[in-house]
């Protein structure tokens, strides 16, 4: 592919990252614990445990290293480490 | 003595602290705003209460990659003083400026209610006009005040005398019932090492005038107010003791 000035350019791929952010185990849940609260007060029966989390769908150019860098983008800022854990899935 | 004030889009107390510092307490404050890249100057610099950019992803955590936090990091490096009170002490965490991390509180409401806290350490600059053990009658008003830190972090800091302030009843004792929000070991304010960086959960500010209910707050503005009158550390500590913040 060539641009306007005829320079060779890349043409880069984007991925879409799907990224849930969770409390660890043992860190209080107390979102999760209302949620629950209120699916009893709904009326379901059977529901045994709630946690809730933050979910995050992040698009980013595939320079070859995406995996490193979503790494360090939730390592960084998207998860608070101390408190949470995190998961994701390159699309 | 002549304080910076942050404001982020979405503070709320940054006026409340202003106007106990120069209209109840006589002395010079500056709104200092986000986007501000140079903090040297000031005496001290307060992160104030509110919701720093709506407290989105995490409370604080927006607020800790602003341009005014990269600048505040150097000052408290080079043994600038720092106060964060409520969303304040959030950023500071966020900002790794002090250890630990907040999570919701463990009742799920905002608390916003009137508490005791204890005196821990009065070898600091917000806290030298205290006595130790001293019972404080502050506000709170959050959502996310359950201080927490890993068992070797919770270890670290009490052994380097971090706990600055932990919630106690009327009469200076710790237990359960005086806990408002779940925090380990009842810690209400943490301290960096060395003193010159200390975060809050309950509100000085607006505690500082009878008027209010209380002039508890006033203390700490006080503390501040005398440590930089008497030049920063007492004689005996060595200067270099004076600079570095750090978060462990």
């Amino acid at each position: 592919m060539r641009s306007e000035q005829g320079e060779r350019v890349r043409t880069m791929q984007v991925r879409t990252v799907r990224i849930v952010v969770s409390l660890k185990p043992g860190v209080l849940d107390a979102p999760g614990q209302a949620i629950r609260q209120g699916l009893d007060a709904l009326g379901h029966p059977g529901v045994q445990h709630v946690r809730a989390g933050k979910y995050f769908e992040v698009e980013l150019d595939d320079d070859g290293r995406v995996e490193e860098r979503v790494r360090e983008i939730c390592d960084g800022f998207l998860a608070n480490t101390l408190i949470e854990d995190y998961r994701y899935e390159i699309l | 003595m002549d304080i910076g004030v942050v404001v982020f889009p979405g503070s709320n107390c940054d006026a409340d602290t202003c106007h106990v510092i120069r209209d109840v307490l006589g002395h010079r404050a500056q709104y200092v705003w986000h986007e501000e890249r140079q903090l040297a100057g000031f005496d001290a610099v307060i992160l104030p209460g509110g919701f720093a950019y709506g407290d989105y992803l995490r409370a604080g955590a927006i607020a800790a990659t602003s341009p005014v936090v990269r600048a505040l990091r150097e000052y408290a490096v080079a043994g600038g003083l720092v106060l964060g009170i409520c969303n304040g002490f959030q950023v500071l965490l966020e900002a790794g400026l002090l250890p630990g991390a907040m999570c919701p509180n463990t009742s799920g409401q905002f608390r916003c209610e009137f508490v005791h806290i204890r005196v821990e350490r009065i070898d600091t600059p917000f806290t030298c006009a205290m006595t130790s053990g001293q019972v404080l009658r502050l506000p709170i008003a959050h959502a996310e005040g359950n201080y927490y830190a890993d068992p070797p972090t919770h270890q670290a800091i009490i052994a380097r005398r971090q706990i600055a302030f932990r919630y106690c009843d009327p009469r200076g004792t710790v237990a359960p019932r005086a806990n408002p929000n779940g925090s380990l070991d009842a810690i209400a304010g943490v301290a960096s090492r060395v003193g010159t960086v200390v975060g809050l959960m309950p509100h000085p500010e607006r505690a500082s005038e009878t008027v209010l209910g209380s002039e508890d707050g006033r203390l700490v503005f006080e503390s501040l107010d005398r440590w930089i009158t008497a030049g920063g550390f007492p004689a005996g500590v060595p200067v270099s003791a004076g600079a570095g913040a750090e978060a462990g």
